[in-house]
């Protein structure tokens, strides 16, 4: 019988650019002010977010993904042409098919890579390294480019005051492949659905049918007016995102700081032996409760783009550690311990080297 | 097993570790929110930290209906038994 030839697997991998986009316009709490009531002090204090970018109606995910993939493969030094893999970490693309990833390595000229969108949320830039890691590692792939990016401010409600004034859009992207050094640890991911409803969106996108067709919608129970129980008669059709905020905070800052420290023991390293800490930027008080529980020393430096960039879910971790090599370069070939979580519930975390 | 005065000192311990308040400020009659100005995060924080020091599960249901320092007390002294 004839044997079936496999990879010769590579032994190592790491990160070898990054690139990020911040669309330009600024959204300040004083902006968010005129849809809830609040101050800009009650913001700071409960979330650390200062302002957050917003793209403008002809900026799409799409343009905004193509902006950090490019920097990102300068910084790699690589062409489209080299990518033999191309991963991209969405929830806001607009068509459920195909993928923006399809059409982004058309626009890089990165064709025939594989190219795929994975749903991950806020944990999918880590998801989407796990991926690229072991598909690098078993030959499978050369380099692999993996992107974050959201356009959160497409399916938010700027009236409500559970998620929407924390959210911001944005896009990050690094280029994964072979290394002659160990760059990235061993990902510890996972997910807990008995929390699918912690983050969600208000109803599901075939309720518009449904309506359309003279039938009626989904129970939504964030769009019920608490007084009368009725549903809102102008509720919107759109679905938007709403979160148990409390809920997500226990479990982010209590579970994911169990699994942020998994994954260093994974990689063999102790919290001393790490030059930067970047957790998903969903609140600045869950990154402090998490440095808190991980006990990192004063010598870790802690990533806090969230106050200029607000939480753009699976762009966060990337256009973090942009702004930290930007401010840190002696960063650079460093070992910085990475984690996001999310919707779903889902975790990913991984030691890397920084680029 | 605490006492009810223990898991009140204990709260207190806590709630100063967290806010800073004077821990003499913690009485039984307080809300949370109105009289000790504790947010809805810090409350969970609060929360976590109870459950640790008198090994009892608090769940994020029931954090809601923790109105007082004496609901607070009186759940933890319920659920050690």
């Amino acid at each position: 019988m004839a044997t079936i030839k496999q990879n010769i697997p590579n032994a190592h991998t790491r990160i070898l650019g990054i690139g990020a986009y911040r669309p330009s316009e600024i959204v300040t709490n004083d902006d968010v002010c005129q849809w809830i009531e609040s101050s800009d002090e009650w913001i700071v204090k409960r979330t650390g977010i200062h302002t957050r970018h917003r793209a403008p109606a002809d900026v799409s995910v799409l343009d905004m993904a193509e902006h950090a993939a490019r920097e990102a493969l300068s910084d790699a030094g690589i062409t489209g042409e080299q990518l033999s893999t191309i991963i991209v970490s969405t929830v806001t693309f607009p068509y459920l098919t195909p993928s923006l990833a399809a059409n982004l390595a058309d626009r890089l000229g990165a064709t025939p890579a594989a190219a795929y969108d994975i749903s991950a949320a806020c944990a999918g830039y880590c998801y989407g390294v796990a991926q690229a890691d072991a598909l690098v590692r078993s030959g499978d792939s050369t380099n692999v480019l993996v992107i974050g990016v959201e356009k959160l401010s497409d399916v938010i409600d700027n009236s409500e005051r559970s998620i929407s004034f924390l959210l911001g859009d944005g896009a990050g992207a690094v280029v994964i492949g072979p290394s002659d050094v160990p760059g990235i640890g061993p990902s510890v991911w996972g997910s807990d659905g008995s929390k699918w409803d912690a983050i969600r969106m208000t109803h599901p996108l075939t309720d518009i049918r449904r309506v359309e067709r003279g039938g009626q919608r989904t129970f939504a129970k964030d769009l019920v007016d608490p007084e009368t129980g009725e549903m809102a008669p102008d509720a919107t059709m759109w679905p938007t995102l709403r979160q148990d905020g409390q809920t997500v905070f226990r479990w982010a800052s209590w579970e994911g700081a169990r699994v942020a420290q998994e994954a260093l023991d994974a990689a063999g390293l102790a919290p001393e032996d790490l030059a930067a800490f970047v957790p998903h930027q969903a609140n600045m008080r869950i990154i402090d409760q998490m440095a808190k529980v991980l006990k990192l020393p004063d010598s870790v430096l802690v990533a806090r783009d969230i106050a200029e960039a607000g939480n753009t879910s699976a762009a966060s971790i990337p256009l973090a550690t942009h702004r930290l090599l930007a401010e840190h370069p002696e960063l650079s070939g460093k070992p910085s311990l990475q984690i996001g979580f999310g919707a779903g519930l889902v975790y990913g975390a991984q030691v890397v080297l920084l680029p | 097993m605490a006492s009810k005065d223990e898991i009140l000192a204990g709260l207190a311990e806590i709630v100063n570790e967290e806010t800073g308040l004077e821990t003499e400020a913690v009485q039984l009659d307080k809300s949370f929110t109105e009289d000790l100005d504790i947010d809805s995060i810090s409350m969970m924080t609060i929360v976590v930290n109870a459950e640790e020091k008198f090994d009892v599960t608090i769940p994020d249901e029931e954090v809601k209906n923790l109105k007082t320092v004496e609901d607070a007390v009186n759940f933890i002294d319920n659920a050690q038994a």
